[in-house]
């Protein structure tokens, strides 16, 4: 198991870059009852008989790792849903991507802890590959109501340039982490 | 911390370049590649990225570190784990690699060009190790 929803969230988001998706979208939405999230791509997604399969914790399709037997990824999500009172869905078409969202409420006791947002964002963003990948942050604002920001892979790696090398991603990272900032 | 723009970003990076001496980088870079699979991120692989993200700029290596990420390594028993490609020094795959480990990593494998005997756990051969 994983122990925070930002490593959950993590795990998701290298699903749908290894899916081959040209184009991520990620929502990451906090209030103060509740944490909901949903990674959408448009990758190569599954057949309904291969999304039943992916849930299964001993089960891989083999692509990944020649002879594997295991693939946890969603098992994982789909317990620690269903042990915080949660839910989860993946919805799926061959050809055409995925979405996988969840909704954890953090007032159960099995709540698993947000985790840090700056770094997964950062992890998430600096994933290797052509795709372009959108992030929608909301959060519980600090006088009430809410606030939310927007990040483009694209735009930021134009801003830093790349998102290889150390000395760009210590700038992501100062920057992902003025966004959290009221 | 205020929040920053986009705009303020494109101009932090490029008064960092101009401060920099830069280096001759050419063949000579290092590659520090994490393992993010399921395993990894289950075993705190994502702050092990962080970690090495932080210790690199503070070492002033910045420029000079390649940084990337790749699925499971086949070495799902001892995660995070970690591979380093230094030039003049064996390739390497470390283990047990935490957040507090990849500091000693910089620290050591980077800047003194010494291995982290007891994390190796693929690649050089016996006679490299010192025990």
């Amino acid at each position: 198991m994983h122990y925070a929803l930002c490593d959950y969230v993590l795990d998701i988001v290298q699903n749908a870059v290894e899916a081959g998706a040209r184009n991520v979208g990620i929502e990451f939405a906090e209030s103060g009852e509740s944490t909901s999230v949903s990674v959408s791509d448009d990758g190569r997604g599954m057949t309904a008989e291969e999304r039943e399969r992916a849930l299964d914790p001993f089960y891989s399709d083999g692509t990944k790792h020649h002879r594997r037997k295991v693939g946890l990824g969603l098992p994982f999500l789909a317990q620690a849903a269903a042990q915080a009172g949660g839910s989860w869905s993946v919805e799926s078409r061959k050809g055409e991507g995925t979405t996988v969202a969840f909704r954890f409420p953090k007032g159960n006791v099995d709540c698993p802890p947000t985790g840090d947002v700056p770094g997964l964002f950062l992890a998430a963003l600096s994933l290797p590959g052509g795709h372009e990948m959108a992030i929608r942050r909301v959060r519980a604002a600090a006088g009430g109501g809410s606030s939310e920001y927007r990040l483009r892979r694209s735009e930021l790696a134009e801003a830093v340039g790349g998102l290889e090398r150390a000395s760009s991603l210590a700038l992501l990272r100062d920057y992902l982490e003025s966004q959290e900032e009221d | 911390m205020a929040k920053m723009s986009l705009e303020q970003l494109r101009k932090l990076r490029e008064e960092k370049k101009q401060d920099l001496t830069r280096r001759e980088v050419e063949g000579k870079e290092i590659q520090i590649i994490v393992g993010m699979g399921t395993c990894g991120i289950a075993a705190g692989a994502k702050e092990t990225f962080d970690a090495v993200v932080k210790a690199v700029e503070e070492k002033g290596l910045g420029e000079q570190v390649i940084i990337r990420q790749t699925g499971c390594m086949g070495l799902c028993y001892v995660e995070p784990t970690v591979e380093v490609v230094k030039p003049g020094m064996p390739t390497v795959i470390y283990g047990k690699m935490t957040k507090d480990v990849a500091k000693d990593l910089v620290a050591k494998h980077l800047v003194e060009g010494k291995l982290l005997d007891d994390h190796i756990f693929d690649r050089p051969a016996a006679d490299i190790m010192k025990k």
